[in-house]
């Protein structure tokens, strides 16, 4: 029963954080950018294709297939940034300030994004398979923790960083910060603000490709796989507060470890409403989310 | 193709008005859309608006209207869908999702039919004509199909429809083949508790695949059974079968737990089937759930060993999108492998694979969908007609030799006579039969030939 | 932005309608009866996206999830119509679920006057909870619309979840009559298309009516800047509570028709896609304009018909390329097109002129034209 317990425990955890790496590229450009991208899920898909066309690519080479992760992982961030690069110019770059707008707009993006991973990969879903290293599980007395979720929690707690790192410690986070804050006072500085969009939307995207990745190691590789994370990772914004990634945590902690224990108490269908329930409670207390920016606008988003 | 340019409105009434043999000719007349004009965009946008609806339309010349003054007459039965044969041609309508979440599924069922509607007209067709298909998309929505198979009827006039996959999309088009009188073969296994008269069941009922893996993995495991499922329809509807089943014959249910569509992470469900410790998991989560399922089941250190699966919604196509490591040792049960050993099933395998790829597999669906048109010919051709009351009359007995063996039609329920097959997945992706029932077993949608299932139906 | 519509602006689109109700009347004597059963269908879609438009182009309140109460009324209706096929008996899903007798709940649905007034009751009372809950807690914007996806999403999931009472994934279906008439009669199909028609032009009517009221000014200055509003003395949150029941109220209803008529309502009607492209149509349409929200229900269900029937796998693409142009490029919609040729002949003369400003695509649109992007940009 203590073992059940702890390994509860640690789902809630990791799920946690699997919901706060499908949300933290959201919770940069939803939060920080005001843009509604509804094709998150789509970029996140983008990223674990990336890994099963890697994992193809080193499928001939006996011993060191293993090593396909790390490239994968690599490749994955810099497929889904340079789509998102791709997009911000075409795009999102018409959008600022047009909330609603880029929400459908984005919306649109999804579908055409879905019908081209299947128009290119086929209509079924594809088999990514973990290396010996990543599969099977850490036994610890009668505790048994996957290898998969426990490296999904450490990338997530590195992406976590290296966001706090490039956001609070760099020169370039600063003026995004500046640029998210007061666009016009910022142009008015002397920053190139249409750079800084770019960077930060690309940023944003590579890190839903980045989740992709991981995700092929616990879940199905398809065109479905964006739709079945979209609405909890906006949740999982919307909780933490928008304009805080570090709000996007708490989020995820709130969801994934709520979630785990309600589905453990009831099933999962009823899990699921009842964290709904949750955070509409929460949001009665908090209506911008735990960790809402405070400010003296009025008008504020 | 013979145009009406004429008022459609007043030969519409006057149609309405005379008798129903007036309709003339039905599926050659085409109404002919408004042309738009130019004067004001309010006009354009109006004729946008009628010409998008008219786009595509052809085949029935009456127009709504005169046929509901003629049926305030007439008699309610009017409305009855009668088949395009020409002399040298027969249609037939294909619908399965194309795209949309079933599209992963159905479009592997629809090559199968296209294969076997060349096949047959290669052999020189039925009763003399050849088969043209009318492939439609039922989009994985259900209003769709129930659209999209009135199109197929009243439209297109086809003779029958192979089609549908999940069972929500069967029900959504059964009123309308009945209303019209139509014939829908479906090709995957389902729930049972059902029986129309213009539906021919060519997947397994539960007698033929449920039980059966029930009690031959109670068997061999234990009598320990954990129940997982995806929380739709037919996941529940087998569990509770199964749980009549398991209090009849001692065994006991630990644990009983459904998923909603789409959902990802199964670490808790696992954490639930590892505290209940059960001899096997009996899984019915459909598709996309499995992946995530499997993945998981391994990673926590649980393989076919420790617990046993047996799933009856995996087939080799799942098994390829899961990845076949994952799998490895798992029980599946089906009426038809990739394996079976059949000189029919050879030739299936290998026409299919010559057609769409050598990567491609087969499975239990693709192989029903196969069969499904093969046997509509044989009984086209036992009933020396298309009339789908004749069809359905001469139905019953009509024999196929399948990949997965003798294929017979039972006339009273219009399900097939069908081999069970358990099997076990191996490294390449496939399954291999590990047992099978000696003959084709007698179907039984409702259970009837089960005491402990009265309660049920 | 012009909070006042211009008189002649709103008698041309009281003409459009006027043209469009009256092509609609005509369908069904042009027209086989499949194709009016499909027209039908899409003015309840046309019904429901004139109550979006009410909350959306008019409130500025964006529902991702309107599908939700589009579903209720559609089981309301679909319960009562299941209890009149099962004949006294209880419905076959219920029994393969081991129920012998009906649930309390289900029964009052056996009569027919209770069915439809739980149609609009059970959507408003819904609405008016979540309004409550999030309107007067100052929820809005953005957290409003994800709140409302979420509704959706966790309302199909407990409608599939409650297979014993709601028929899980496969719905309700399998019909039988309606107030003793067969469904599948070609008089009934026929008359229920013109109920269909004769609900949409009443509730286009009171929709029309209630903008061009002082209300209808509220509501518009809600969506301009509700803050305004509120030092005005107004208590803004029971306006949008008001609005989003009765734009829910309309869904149920043409969710009730919906039923009668495609004669199925499943979980996946409900959910989160079709609910967006609800939203969708409006903005295709164009959003304020009402009519436009018919046209453009209209016309995306029209193509997409036509295009699925001829080629399935482009459809995802039209629709959503479509989706990108036209909130690009026609942020107002299909209803915006007569002023495109003026917007170009506009943007020729200003490149010809090679003045210094550079105007990005959302700038360009003209100031007389009353969409949302003014507003919205100086919001942010």
């Amino acid at each position: 029963m203590v073992e059940t317990l702890i390994m509860q425990a640690f789902n809630g955890i990791s799920l946690s954080s699997i919901l706060f790496l499908a949300a933290i590229g959201l919770a940069v450009t939803f939060g920080l950018m005001h843009v509604i991208n509804m094709a998150h899920g789509e970029f996140i898909m983008m990223g674990a294709y990336t890994a099963y066309v890697v994992q193809n690519a080193f499928a001939g080479l006996g011993g060191a297939f293993g090593l396909y992760v790390p490239v994968a992982l690599v490749l994955s961030f810099i497929v889904a940034a340079a789509l998102g690069v791709v997009v911000e110019k075409l795009i999102v770059s018409r959008l600022y300030g047009r909330v609603a707008d880029s929400l459908l707009v984005t919306w649109g993006l999804s579908l055409v994004l879905q019908q081209l991973a299947r128009n290119l990969f086929g209509s079924a879903n594809v088999g990514v398979e973990v290396p010996e290293y990543l599969a099977g599980s850490l036994v610890i007395g009668g505790v048994a923790l996957p290898y998969t979720r426990i490296w999904i929690l450490v990338i997530a707690l590195a992406c976590l960083l290296a966001v706090y790192l490039f956001m609070f410690r760099t020169r370039f986070g600063r003026t995004v910060r500046a640029v998210m804050q007061n666009r016009p006072m910022a142009a008015a500085l002397g920053v190139n603000t249409r750079r800084v969009d770019a960077v930060t939307f690309a940023l944003g995207s590579g890190l839903a490709g980045l989740a992709g990745c991981t995700l092929t190691w616990i879940g199905l590789v398809g065109s479905s796989l964006g739709q079945n994370y979209i609405t909890q990772a906006f949740m999982t914004v919307v909780v933490g507060g928008v304009g805080s990634v570090f709000g996007s945590v708490f989020g995820a902690g709130f969801i994934g470890i709520g979630q785990s224990i309600f589905e453990f108490l009831t099933d999962a269908s009823i899990g699921q409403a009842l964290i709904f329930l949750a955070v509409i409670l929460l949001l009665q207390f908090r209506p911008k989310g735990i960790f809402a920016q405070s400010s003296r606008s009025l008008e504020d988003e | 193709m013979a145009i009406r340019a004429t008022n459609a409105a007043t030969a519409a009434v006057e149609r309405g008005g005379g008798s129903d043999a007036a309709a003339p000719e039905a599926g050659n007349a085409r109404p002919r859309a408004a042309a738009p004009t130019r004067r004001a965009f309010v006009k354009a946008a109006v004729a946008g608006t009628l010409g998008a609806a008219a786009l595509g339309l052809s085949g029935c010349a009456q127009s709504a209207l005169a046929e509901a003054l003629a049926g305030a007459g007439a008699d309610e039965g009017a409305a009855q869908a009668s088949a395009d044969v020409t002399d040298t041609t027969v249609k037939v309508g294909i619908m399965h999702s194309l795209s949309g979440t079933m599209a992963m599924s159905e479009t592997s069922v629809r090559d199968a039919e296209l294969l076997a509607i060349d096949e047959i007209n290669a052999a020189g067709g039925v009763l003399g004509r050849q088969i043209e298909s009318v492939v439609e998309d039922g989009a994985s929505d259900n209003a769709t199909f129930a659209e999209k198979a009135q199109k197929l009827l009243m439209s297109d006039h086809v003779a029958a429809v192979f089609g549908c996959w999940t069972s929500a999309s069967r029900k959504a088009v059964l009123p309308v083949f009945e209303q019209y009188n139509g014939l829908l073969w479906y090709p995957v296994q389902y729930e049972g508790m059902e029986s129309s008269q213009n539906i021919f069941y060519v997947g397994a009922a539960p007698n033929q695949q449920i039980v059966p893996a029930v009690d031959y993995l109670a068997e061999h495991y234990g009598p320990r059974i954990f129940l997982l499922g995806s929380d739709y329809v037919f996941p529940r509807t087998a569990n509770t079968v199964i749980k009549a089943q398991a209090a009849a014959q001692g065994y006991e249910i630990v644990g009983e737990e459904y998923t909603p569509m789409g959902h990802t992470d199964y670490a808790t469900v696992i954490n639930k089937i590892r505290a209940a410790s059960p001899d096997f998991v009996f899984n019915t989560l459909n598709g996309d759930s499995n992946v995530s399922f499997f993945k998981q089941l391994r990673d926590s250190g649980i393989t076919a060993d420790d617990c046993m699966t047996c799933s009856v919604s995996v087939a080799e196509e799942e098994v390829a999108g899961i990845g076949a490591s994952y799998l490895e040792g798992h029980m599946t049960s089906w009426n038809y492998y990739e394996t079976t050993s059949t000189a029919e099933n050879d030739a299936f395998v290998a026409a299919y694979k010559e057609r769409y790829g050598a990567d491609r597999v087969t499975d239990d669906p693709i192989e029903a969908g196969y069969c499904a048109v093969h046997l509509w010919a044989a009984a086209c051709e036992k009933a020396g007609s298309f009339d789908v009351d004749a069809v359905r009359a001469a139905a019953g007995g009509v024999t196929f030799r399948a990949p997965e063996g003798l294929m017979t039609i039972d006339g009273d329920n219009q399900h097939m006579y069908k081999t069970i097959r358990i099997g076990r997945v191996n490294a390449d992706g496939l399954i291999d039969e590990v047992w099978a029932s000696d003959e084709p077993l007698k179907p039984d949608p409702y259970l009837d030939g089960y005491a402990w299932a009265a309660d049920l139906s | 932005m012009t909070l006042i519509q211009p008189a002649r602006t709103q008698r041309n689109r009281l003409v459009l309608a006027a043209v469009i109700f009256a092509a609609l009347a005509a369908a069904p004597a042009l027209l086989p009866m499949f194709r009016t059963t499909l027209i039908a269908r899409f003015m309840c879609y046309a019904i429901v996206a004139v109550g979006l438009d009410m909350i959306w182009g008019y409130t500025g309140i964006m529902s991702l999830g309107h599908g939700v109460y589009f579903g209720l009324g559609a089981y309301c209706m679909a319960m009562y119509l299941k209890l009149a096929a099962a004949d006294g008996g209880i419905p076959d899903f219920m029994q393969w679920s081991g129920f012998d007798a009906l649930p309390a709940w289900w029964a009052p649905f056996a009569n027919p006057a209770f069915a439809f007034a739980m149609v609009v009751l059970v959507p408003v009372a819904v609405s008016v909870v979540i309004g409550l809950l999030t309107f007067l807690h100052n929820i809005k914007g953005v957290y409003f619309s994800i709140l409302s996806q979420a509704l959706a999403l966790i309302m199909s999931v407990l409608l599939v979840g409650s297979q014993q009472y709601t028929g899980g994934s496969n719905g309700l279906t399998d019909f039988d009559t309606i107030l003793g008439a067969s469904l599948s009669s070609p008089v009934t199909e026929v008359a229920l298309y013109y109920v269909t028609l004769a609900v949409l032009v009443g509730v286009f009517a009171l929709c029309f009516f209630l903008v061009n009221r002082r209300i209808g000014k509220i509501f518009m200055a809600i969506r301009d800047s509700e803050n305004r509003v509120r030092f005005t003395g107004y208590n803004t949150a029971v306006f949008k509570v008001f609005i989003y029941a009765l734009s829910a109220a309309v869904a149920g209803v043409a969710g009730a028709l919906y039923v009668s008529q495609v004669g199925i309502i499943t979980p996946s009607d409900v959910g989160v896609s079709p609910s967006v492209q609800m939203i969708v149509w409006v903005a295709i349409g164009g959003r304020g304009t009402l009519v436009g929200a018919i046209l453009g229900a209209l016309i995306a269900n029209g193509v997409e018909t036509a295009a699925s029937e001829s080629f399935p796998d482009l459809w995802n693409y039209l629709l959503g390329l479509v989706c990108i142009v036209v909130v690009l490029f026609l942020p107002g919609g299909l209803m915006d097109l007569p002023r495109v040729p003026a917007r170009i002949r506009a943007w020729l003369n200003r490149s010809r002129l090679g003045g210094g400003a550079r105007l990005s695509p959302g700038d360009r649109a003209p100031a007389s034209s009353a969409t949302l992007s003014g507003k919205e940009a100086r919001d942010a």
